[in-house]
């Protein structure tokens, strides 16, 4: 990869880098000759004084060091031969960090492709059976989805747990499939400037009474007045939910956000985001088809 | 000695020199509490100020720039006035250094801990104090020159070669890389975009390394090791040769820290060929230290300084022959971002830096009172711990950065990784423990060092040396 802007750069590294090491070279030499005032090998120290008793010996250059050095020049030398280093020189090898990457990638491509080719023609029920499959898919999900969902896949606070049977999205292998292709991205919006901090209060008191909570009967038929005018839409008549928009169903036990009242209010009047990213880019079909299998197989089928 | 006898300056070196052993320690405790929180990380109690990120500069900071900052402006100062037999060349400009210096890590030891960081690496103070370094570091370079400018030598001695390409470069790479946009008062951002930033900061952090923490030192080697040996400097053609190829060399090596990165491949192969004849160079400053003791060898039994001072060289011989092995890229595609880099900086910055710094300090301070050591038993203990502490750091980042390296690359039969990073960093704790014990060791050497050094001088009237007439050649 060369972007060099005009033609004086590569000239100048090209040179001055040569020079430097040719300079290093002849210095080496230079200073291994025989100093011509016999000062080197009688053992006596150069005239010059300083400090009162700070000397220096002339000791020669140990030749295993000079040696050294000059082996690292001529090394040095010839990989700037073999490899791009001086300005536009590509190198005898041709190599690349690019080249040598798409080298790598297709050396693995032959080697693992044809096992995730093998898994591709299996569909996702049938792969969720497959022991093989299963080990490749845990250690795929170790890799790429335990930092949000945990490496037990029970997820934490707003990360969904992947081995009960409730999908916000769906749990049947096209839905699990969608949203590791595509990613998903969960929008509940405020109500607090709408509701006011009664009105939030009633709406919590309706939804935790659908889960059979205690709650006050006034608060909750309130609630539900309003539930009926502002939720209905998403999480639907019996509060349900709906997972083509991915809204939960409020009458279950499983809350992304928490359980307590001050968390549904929370969720209620500031709204939620919650952001899965996409996996398409990275993961090749292969990959995510067993990824598919492995959640799948974690949920036992999901519920229909 | 007549009224008009001129005195060297001890005052500065003195000054600097206790702020040695001060900074040494505040910086090595920083250092020994964010290894105990990488090992426990309770221990940054959710306190922003304690959190690692924060803490980790303040620890480079203090270790480089206050502690081996001290060192260098203690022991050049020291070293140039009586070698070239002349007392400095400004005291008001030398004082201004001093206090300056001061300034600068005071700001930084408020700055960092409150997350006010320009995040390049090992140059994280934002741009008010970075003109202040600028500032300092000029007139530094001018009080250095300018003692060596008025020398009663002929003959400028190695050291004063060492120091003055350090003090030179610094200010060059220092000023080069701090080019930064103000946008507030503690905001900035760099002049230089992408990967060019990257070269900059890596050109400039790696020769940090070659002319702070290595000319520098070589500088404090090239004195206090023959004058404590006694013997004359190995050879004199040696130095020149290692002198020039050192600081030619350094200059190219910054790439290898980007290797497999999107600087151009032209740029990392010249940087890696740089660093492999880099080896040479660095080994010529260890041989004309070791052999500078040839015929006194036994001096190693009974003074525990000239120990300081020789394991220091023989750690500045490792790291600097692991260096230009990391820097080959196959060995980087291995050790890059794994703790073998920790491991490598610090022996370099605990068994050359620190240990060559404490010899020194050892050696100046006494004399800058006019008494002898309080105890050279505590010394030895000292050297033991230090020793002891350096060892058990290293290996446990050698063990911890080989272990990461190959689990990160670890493939399994179907081509999934064979590690998830978390079982990395559970591989990586007990040596994480390890490391921290032997950063406390380290560390209580340190405190050892005070104490003997306390009941050295405490009460003590400083010493005013005389200018020494330069020796007749013999």
């Amino acid at each position: 990869m060369f972007d060099f802007t005009s033609n004086f750069w590569p000239w100048f590294i090209t040179i001055i880098s040569s020079a430097g090491i040719i300079a290093m070279w002849w210095l080496v030499r230079w200073m291994d000759k025989k100093p011509t005032d016999g000062s080197q090998l009688d053992g006596k120290p150069l005239t010059h004084v300083w400090d009162d008793d700070l000397v220096e010996l002339n000791n020669p250059l140990p030749s295993w060091w000079k040696n050294m050095f000059y082996a690292t020049i001529i090394f040095s030398v010839g990989y700037l031969a073999l490899y791009p280093g001086l300005g536009t020189w590509q190198g005898l090898l041709g190599w690349t960090q690019e080249n040598q990457y798409e080298r790598e990638m297709s050396k693995a491509e032959e080697t693992f492709g044809p096992i995730y080719a093998s898994y591709l023609k299996k569909d996702v029920i049938a792969l969720a059976a497959d022991t093989d499959a299963l080990k490749t898919g845990r250690r795929l999900f170790n890799n790429y989805c335990a930092l949000c969902h945990g490496s037990d896949a029970a997820g934490s606070h707003g990360f969904p747990n992947l081995t009960d049977s409730d999908w916000l999205y769906g749990g049947k292998p096209e839905n699990i499939k969608a949203s590791i292709n595509n990613g998903r991205n969960g929008a509940m919006p405020a109500w607090g400037q709408i509701l006011d901090n009664d009105g939030v209060f009633n709406v919590s008191e309706y939804i935790l009474s659908l889960g059979g909570r205690d709650t006050n009967p006034t608060a909750v038929a309130a609630g539900k007045q309003k539930y009926s005018q502002l939720c209905v839409a998403c999480h639907s008549a019996d509060a349900k939910g709906n997972q083509a928009l991915g809204a939960p169903d409020l009458t279950d036990k499983v809350w992304l956000y928490g359980a307590s009242q001050r968390a549904v209010m929370a969720s209620i009047s500031e709204g939620r985001t919650g952001n899965m990213p996409s996996h398409k880019d990275f993961l090749d079909e292969g990959k995510i088809h067993v990824l598919t299998a492995y959640i799948y197989s974690l949920s036992a089928g999901g519920k229909e | 000695m007549t009224a008009t006898q001129e005195m060297y300056n001890y005052k500065v070196v003195r000054q600097f020199a206790i702020m040695t052993v001060i900074w040494g320690i505040v910086g090595m405790l920083v250092g020994v509490y964010i290894a105990a929180e990488m090992a426990w990380p309770f221990l940054n109690f959710d306190v922003p100020y304690l959190s690692f990120g924060r803490l980790r500069s303040l620890h480079t900071n203090a270790v480089i720039f206050a502690f081996g900052g001290s060192a260098l402006f203690a022991t050049s100062y020291y070293v140039v006035q009586r070698t070239c037999h002349t007392r400095i060349f400004s005291d008001k400009l030398a004082a201004f250094t001093f206090w300056g210096w001061q300034l600068v890590i005071l700001s930084a030891a408020i700055t960092l801990p409150l997350g006010i960081t320009s995040s390049k690496e090992y140059a994280e103070l934002e741009w008010p104090i970075d003109i202040l370094i600028a500032v300092v570091w000029v007139s530094y370079a001018v009080v250095f020159i300018g003692t060596i400018m008025k020398r009663k030598v002929k003959h400028i001695y190695v050291a004063n070669w060492f120091f003055a390409a350090f003090i030179i470069t610094v200010a060059v790479l220092h000023i080069v890389n701090s080019a930064q946009v103000p946008i507030s008062m503690f905001k900035s951002y760099s002049a230089y975009a992408g990967v060019q930033d990257a070269m900059i900061q890596w050109w400039y952090g790696h020769n940090a390394v070659g002319f702070f923490l290595t000319a520098g030192f070589l500088g404090i080697m090239y004195y206090f090791v023959p004058k404590q040996a006694g013997r004359p400097v190995y050879s004199y053609r040696l130095s020149v040769v290692h002198f020039w190829a050192l600081i030619f060399t350094y200059i190219w090596a910054g790439p290898h820290h980007l290797h497999y990165t999107a600087l151009p491949d032209w740029t990392q192969s010249l940087g890696m060929a740089f660093s492999l004849i880099l080896l040479a160079p660095s080994w010529g400053g260890m041989i004309n230290g070791i052999m500078t003791l040839s015929g006194a060898w036994e001096k190693l039994r009974t003074d525990p300084i000239l120990r300081f001072l020789i394991v220091s060289i023989s750690f500045y011989g490792m790291s600097t022959f692991e260096g230009p092995m990391m820097a080959i890229k196959t060995v980087n595609a291995l050790s890059h971002y794994t703790d073998w880099t920790i491991g490598h900086v610090h022996s370099g910055a605990l068994g050359w830096v620190a240990m060559v710094s404490i010899g020194a300090m050892y050696y100046l301070i006494p004399r800058m009172y006019g008494r002898e050591i309080h105890s050279v038993k505590l010394i030895e203990w000292h050297f033991w711990l230090a020793t002891l502490g350096i060892s058990l750091y290293i290996v446990a980042m050698w063990v911890s950065g080989v272990t990461q390296g190959l689990m990160w690359r670890a493939v399994n039969a179907d081509g999934t990784l064979t590690y998830s990073f978390i079982q990395s960093v559970q591989a990586s704790h007990p040596f994480y423990i390890v490391r921290f014990l032997g950063g406390l060791l380290f560390l209580s050497g340190m405190f050892i060092m005070l104490y003997n050094i306390l009941k050295t001088i405490l009460g003590v009237k400083p010493i005013e040396a005389p200018v020494t007439a330069p020796a007749a050649a013999h």
